[in-house]
């Protein structure tokens, strides 16, 4: 195995170690771990960087280490992998900064750091997994980092929303590792790989398969939230806002609906899955969702709670393009992985912001913010638009594919959930851009930091504003090669065999 | 004999007779001295440990007959991948264990009457007996021979109850009953011995594996119960709690991770040696019944307890249940998934569960008791400690990255190609179980609150026994392939397994 084929591993290690250095460092060794987190969170986007180019040029990376029974912990780089790993490093550097930013003197700094970098550890091994056993090892280790972050604050509903979180996503984390092992049992080691790897389960054992995709649907699905298993992503709110934005955008949902598209695609394969009639019900729960999600969401008047059954239902796009047979489907769920994720993660640093500089939470308070935090106020509206499906932003494509994918895929229903979801996003974000921009604040704002030249701290403005950036880009640029639109389109090939 | 050989057996006798003399020298030494035997002992028999389990893995299985007799006549004893297995974790737990003991354990000085407090307990005698409980679980792993086999198993009782008898009035009421317990187990084992003995004239495992018959059952169930009431399977667990929570630290974890699972082993070895023939499925359901119920029960009252250690203590009880789901999975017709997977989990088990009795060590060290519910906010002043307990939680609770989860992924294994779905079903829901007495701990220790006054400094060599351990039981998840190849050494299941090891 050449340096390269290692590249994966040390992706991984480039958060791991600064994680391990950093839970060893003094409370008040602000500089050192800052130096660790983002010497880190670059060489990680840089190793990145190098890997996407040579899969593009058509190289391979793989690296493999014994476990145990003939199964490895291996990772590689597949087209698949890149889309979640280039997403999941990008916005762990935004996050990085803005969690400095935004935990500026508050206590257990390092211990925050430390787990922070571990729950991005397992994410980038979560997306480069290359066999089941691997995605489970790295799933569950997500688990276990994030419960830390979950309770940072430390009080008793804090540690309340981390006895839900830890409930919830154990059960799930059971179930998944049931069916893993069942299908090993049935097929060996599980190895992902693009059209699917059952091919070699002898056809009488075909009758459980369906019962095995649902225990794996069913464990994804804890973290995926979705309903019915969602209960516990409202509660986690409690965790401070950066993890909520790491939460909601890379981290523990989107690994879910990860999973999900990798159980569909590169276990069972499309065709499987469609042929065992799997995928049916799997675009109903989808629909189900999208829809719970929003309603739920309209109905909430704290910010950071709708935002929060706003991600219940946008990651369930994800799960219904992947349950949709045909490719404008698939490539609108797999590009709506990397949409969704720099759009929520605008939303929260916003929501943050707001609660931080000004102490507002309340989405019937948030009047002439326009005219106070005019960046932020920007960037809630980019990404809250971009959310709605306005063109030409990022969420735009998203709908325009899955809308394709649902006329090609012979399910018209769809398009009208899509529809009816457009409307209550807008239902539910409108209102808040008009207050915004278009009504003042006749009382003076309740300043929660020293006021300086810019609205806010530099480290807590410049996040969102980049990332609002992007969702124009990735729209306004979506056939731009390498954009996250074409480079769906490359997986959706390999997906469907072309 | 040839070279290698000779090789082998010498590091063999030594990793038997190093703790014996070290503990003899410590007996025998002074005040100042014993110190020095006991570093001695401490250093020395891992070392003997670590060349036999090396040359076992270079060599392969050794037969070594003691005074070169030989059986029927002679003692033999076996080292191969199984009893192999164990010394070497006896080794690293033990060693661990003592360096927590260097400081946390009080030899009593002269005229002392007092008996220590509740963070330094003042046990006389205990390098000696604690070396000796060592030597006689490496006797024990090797013995090839039933009466042999008895005789370590009763010098392990005694030094157990002796080493547990000295920590306070609770203690000396639980090592009491322990020693109680232990005697009957023994002597209902020595009965099935005696019955051995009648019918066939050897006491050798491998020759009764040749002559064993179903005549054999009665002494089989009287030697089967004796290790059940040793090895605390439910409802047989009574004695357990009291008696390993009330110990010293260093001598809850020796007695939770290692000696309960040395009776385990014994009755491994029985039943996929000689006996692997005999036992009917009906049996096998019989332990792998019991163990599910010590999962649930175990686990329920840990959720209840409102002490550390006795939380710890009753999560060893439910445990020890996951140890006997192998039965049913792996006997008479099983696979060896379920062997290999239970003694995976018993060896991540040891390792795990003497690093939490470790940590709970240092938490009474430092805040003087172990009260849960004033425990809040313990994270902040021990934060090794609590990372070490959270690492060895992981694998209570089976996921990864852990020894447990491969144990458990192997048990699980089997169970689903044997269609055993309720062991499937208590195996994982046993694992959420677990998650909730461990975040009952870990939890509070994170709150925000001002730390408990009057702690005291706990020195860093408890901590980093207890972390060193944590970490190992996490490494274990890295390590199956090459450790289950080890364990293949000699085929130790290939009698029950049939097929290849």
């Amino acid at each position: 195995m050449t340096a390269a084929q290692w590249l994966p591993v040390f992706v991984v290690l480039s958060s791991l170690l600064p994680g391990i250095v950093i839970f060893l460092l003094r409370e008040e060794a602000y500089w050192a771990r800052t130096l660790l987190n983002l010497t880190g969170a670059v060489l990680k986007l840089a190793l990145v960087a190098v890997m996407a180019v040579g899969v593009f040029q058509g190289q391979t990376y793989e690296a493999r280490f014994p476990l145990f029974a003939g199964q490895d912990l291996a990772l590689h780089a597949a087209p698949l992998s890149l889309l979640f790993v280039v997403l999941s490093s990008v916005l762990w550097l935004v996050t990085t900064l803005y969690a400095i930013g935004y935990l500026e003197s508050s206590p257990h700094r390092s211990r925050f750091f430390g787990f922070f970098s571990l729950c991005v550890s397992a994410t980038t091994g979560i997306a480069m997994a290359a066999n089941l056993l691997s995605f489970v090892l790295f799933y569950e280790m997500l688990t276990l980092a994030t419960y830390p972050l979950v309770v940072h604050r430390g009080t008793p509903e804090a540690l309340r929303a981390g006895r839900v979180y830890l409930g919830y996503t154990l059960a799930g984390g059971a179930l998944l590792l049931l069916g893993a092992i069942w299908l090993t049992a049935l097929a060996g080691p599980v190895n992902f790989a693009e059209a699917g790897s059952l091919a070699n389960v002898p056809p009488s054992a075909r009758g459980v398969l369906p019962v095995i995709f649902v225990l794996l649907i069913a464990g994804l699905g804890v973290k995926a939230s979705l309903v019915p298993l969602h209960s516990w992503l409202p509660i986690a709110m409690i965790a401070p806002a950066p993890v909520s934005a790491l939460l909601h955008a890379v981290a523990v949902v989107k690994a879910g609906a990860f999973g999900i598209v990798r159980v569909v695609y590169d276990v069972f394969g499309v065709r499987l899955s469609a042929e065992l009639g799997l995928l049916g019900p799997l675009a109903v729960l989808a629909s189900l969702t999208i829809l719970y999600g929003s309603i739920m969401a309209l109905r909430q008047t704290d910010l950071k709670r709708r935002l929060a059954f706003s991600t219940i239902s946008q990651v369930s796009y994800i799960v219904l393009g992947t349950s949709i047979v045909g490719a404008f489907a698939t490539t609108g769920g797999l590009v709506h992985i990397v949409h969704q994720g720099i759009m929520k993660i605008t939303l929260f640093f916003c929501a943050g912001n707001f609660a931080e500089t000004v102490g507002i939470t309340d989405v019937r308070r948030m009047h002439g913010l326009g005219r106070r935090m005019p960046l932020t106020a920007a960037a809630f509206t980019v990404a809250a638009l971009g959310m709605i499906g306005i063109p030409p932003l990022a969420g735009f494509i998203s709908k325009w594919y899955l809308g394709l994918g649902a006329l090609e895929g012979g399910s018209p229903w769809a398009i009208v959930i899509l529809l009816v979801s457009t409307l209550l996003n807008a239902a539910y974000f409108l209102p808040i851009v008009n207050d915004m921009w278009f009504r003042s604040r006749p009382e003076p704002w309740d300043e929660r930091l020293p006021r300086g030249r810019l609205e806010t701290r530099w480290l807590l403005l410049a996040p969102p504003v980049v990332m609002a950036v992007l969702v124009a880009a990735a729209g306004i640029l979506a056939e731009v090669p390498m954009s996250p639109l074409e480079w769906s389109r490359l997986i959706t090939g390999l997906e469907y065999g072309r | 004999m040839s070279g290698p050989d000779v090789a082998a057996e010498a590091w063999l006798v030594w990793s038997v007779v190093v703790p014996f003399l070290a503990g003899s020298l410590a007996f025998l030494a002074g005040r100042r001295l014993r110190i020095a035997a006991a570093l001695f002992g401490l250093a020395a028999t891992p070392i003997c440990t670590a060349a036999a389990v090396y040359t076992t893995h270079r060599l392969g299985p050794v037969r070594y007959r003691i005074g070169g007799w030989g059986a029927p006549l002679g003692i033999d004893w076996l080292a191969d991948g199984l009893s192999m297995l164990l010394v070497g974790t006896t080794g690293l737990v033990l060693l661990l264990a003592g360096i927590h003991a260097v400081r946390s354990i009080r030899a009593p000085s002269g005229g002392e009457q007092k008996s220590g407090t509740d963070a330094q307990p003042t046990i006389a005698y205990f390098w000696p007996l604690y070396f000796f409980l060592w030597g006689s679980l490496n006797a024990l792993f090797l013995s090839n021979d039933a009466f042999n086999l008895y005789v370590c198993l009763e010098l392990l009782g005694f030094s157990s109850a002796a080493l547990m008898a000295q920590a306070g009035r609770e203690a000396l009421t639980a090592a009491i009953r322990y020693l109680f317990v232990s005697l009957l187990g023994s002597l209902l084992y020595l009965l099935g011995v005696a019955l051995l003995f009648g019918a066939h004239g050897t006491l050798d495992l491998q020759a009764l594996r040749a002559v064993a018959s179903s005549s054999d059952l009665a002494a089989l169930a009287l030697m089967t119960t004796g290790l059940l009431f040793k090895t605390a399977l439910f409802p047989l667990h009574f004695w357990l709690p009291a008696a390993h929570a009330n110990a010293p630290a260093p001598v809850s974890a020796a007695l939770s991770g290692l000696v309960v699972k040395a009776s385990f082993y014994l009755l491994v070895r029985l039943w996929a040696g000689p006996f692997a023939p005999l036992p009917t499925a009906d049996a096998a359901a019989v332990l792998g019944t019991l163990g599910a119920a010590a999962i649930v029960w175990g686990s329920v009252q840990a959720l209840r307890q409102r002490r550390l250690k006795m939380l710890i203590a009753y999560s060893t009880v439910a445990q020890l249940g996951y140890l006997f789901l192998l039965f049913p999975l792996g006997a008479p017709h099983g696979n060896l998934e379920a062997w290999t997977g239970g003694l995976y989990y018993a060896v991540s088990h040891a390792l795990a569960k003497s690093a939490l009795f470790l940590c709970a060590g240092c938490v009474v060290w430092a805040a003087g008791h172990d009260r849960l519910a004033d425990l809040k906010g313990i994270a902040r002043p021990l934060p090794v400690t609590m990372f070490a307990f959270a690492l060895a939680g992981v694998t209570l609770l089976g996921i990864p990255p852990s020894g447990g989860f491969v144990g458990k992924w192997n048990l699980v294994s089997a169970a689903v190609r044997g269609g055993h779905w309720a062991y499937a079903v208590i195996i994982y829901g046993g694992g959420l179980l677990a998650a909730g007495y461990v975040f009952r701990v870990l939890a509070p220790s994170l709150l925000f609150q001002k730390s408990p006054a009057g702690l005291r400094k706990v020195p860093w060599p408890m901590e980093a026994a207890a972390l060193t351990l944590a970490i190992a039981a996490v490494l274990l998840d890295f390590l199956a392939d090459p450790i289950f190849a080890f364990l293949a050494i000699g085929r130790p299941f290939a009698a029950v397994t049939g097929g290849l090891p």
